[in-house]
């Protein structure tokens, strides 16, 4: 591989209901592992993918959330959220995940891994990229 | 130009599985290469040899099937999604203690590193689903 | 970039996000249900219409749904598979919608 790709991966699905959250974010998992430049997109009902406090234990499906805290360890620390899809839902971002990770160009310093992006600004980062994913 | 598809949805659920095949043919018409086929999510169900379609209407896994035969197209099944939908070769149905495969010809089963290495080997990645 | 949408814009919200993702030099194909959008006269004729990007419309999906030349929305272009495939390397990356 002689160059290294900017791949986003574009989440417009709410957990849970589909699988389409679970298996996509296993994709990105799976990615890191090829040293690209990987980032996420959550547009839509993908918001709902990263909302706090969710709790499987009166259901059989499997919590899933907390391996979102995992990505800053596995080099996924651009999460890009769409500001209007959180205005739409009367959410901010003091209701999603406070997702993190450690700056090793920083003395490994923690910091948030959640972009808040507008629509015309998530579209130039698009527009950005090498190949993009849709889940 | 080298072209990967992505193909999300089983047969006949959703039209994804027919208009990635006949996008796949016209790729091929226009003189491009096709670099892989991945197929994720209910995607696998595209690879059980096992469907009977009505006679009068069209064998979507039957043409995958035709496709990689005389075009050496790569069409590779995601094992996790595999598994949780129950699409096995051999070696998977041995592996898993189950007491029958189901794969159908031309499809092979791998990891999800595939379908990366799809995205950063090819030109342009094509997705279809849901 | 080349959009696709393959979704009614009547069930889905797919193509009002996509038009508002163009970028200029942008395409957009309809596909699969997503070419109820090119047909005139519905509310969301305002969203293709409205856009300063060229349409197109997949062919054989307007057929099967019998969606005539003459009720399609002015400036959209049918293409075949085989115009998909060329828009397609035409353009750096595809985003398609679903």
């Amino acid at each position: 591989m002689s160059e290294t790709k900017k791949m986003l991966y574009i989440n417009r699905n709410a957990p849970y209901g589909t699988v389409y959250a679970l298996e996509g974010l296993e994709v990105v998992l799976i990615g890191a592992a090829f040293e690209q430049d990987v980032s996420m997109a959550f547009i839509g009902d993908g918001v709902y993918q990263i909302l706090k406090g969710q709790d499987t234990s009166d259901s059989d499906m499997k919590n899933f959330s907390p391996t979102y805290n995992a990505l800053g360890d596995y080099e996924v620390t651009k999460l890009y959220v769409e500001q209007e899809s959180l205005d739409e839902r009367g959410l901010t971002v003091d209701d999603l995940m406070p997702l993190v990770y450690e700056d090793e160009d920083d003395d490994w310093a923690e910091k948030p891994s959640i972009v808040l992006l507008s629509r015309a600004e998530l579209a130039g980062v698009m527009a950005e990229q090498d190949v993009l994913f849709n889940f | 130009m080298k072209f990967s598809l992505m193909v999300n949805e089983g047969p006949y659920n959703h039209q994804a599985s027919d208009t990635a095949y006949n996008f796949a043919k016209a790729v091929l018409a226009g003189g491009h290469e096709i670099f892989r086929v991945f197929f994720y999510h209910d995607g696998v169900n595209n690879g059980t040899r096992l469907t009977t379609p009505p006679q009068d209407d069209r064998n979507i896994v039957e043409r995958w099937s035709a496709m990689a035969a005389e075009h050496g197209v790569d069409l590779v099944i995601c094992v996790a999604a595999a598994q949780r939908r129950g699409i096995a070769d051999e070696d998977e149905s041995k592996r898993n203690g189950k007491d029958a495969d189901n794969i159908a010809p031309g499809f092979r089963i791998s990891g999800l590193g595939q379908l990366i290495e799809a995205g950063i080997q090819s030109d342009r990645l094509v997705e279809f689903g849901d | 970039m080349l959009h696709t949408v393959n979704k009614s814009p009547y069930s889905s919200d797919s193509l009002k996000l996509c038009m508002a993702y163009m970028q200029s030099g942008d395409a957009v194909l309809l596909i699969e249900d997503g070419v109820y959008a090119a047909m005139k006269g519905g509310e969301s004729e305002a969203l293709v219409s409205g856009s300063s990007e060229k349409v197109y419309a997949l062919g054989p999906d307007l057929k099967a749904r019998g969606i005539a030349s003459d009720k399609l929305i002015d400036g959209i272009e049918v293409v075949g598979f085989d115009g998909f495939v060329n828009l397609a390397a035409e353009s750096d990356k595809v985003q398609n919608w679903l």
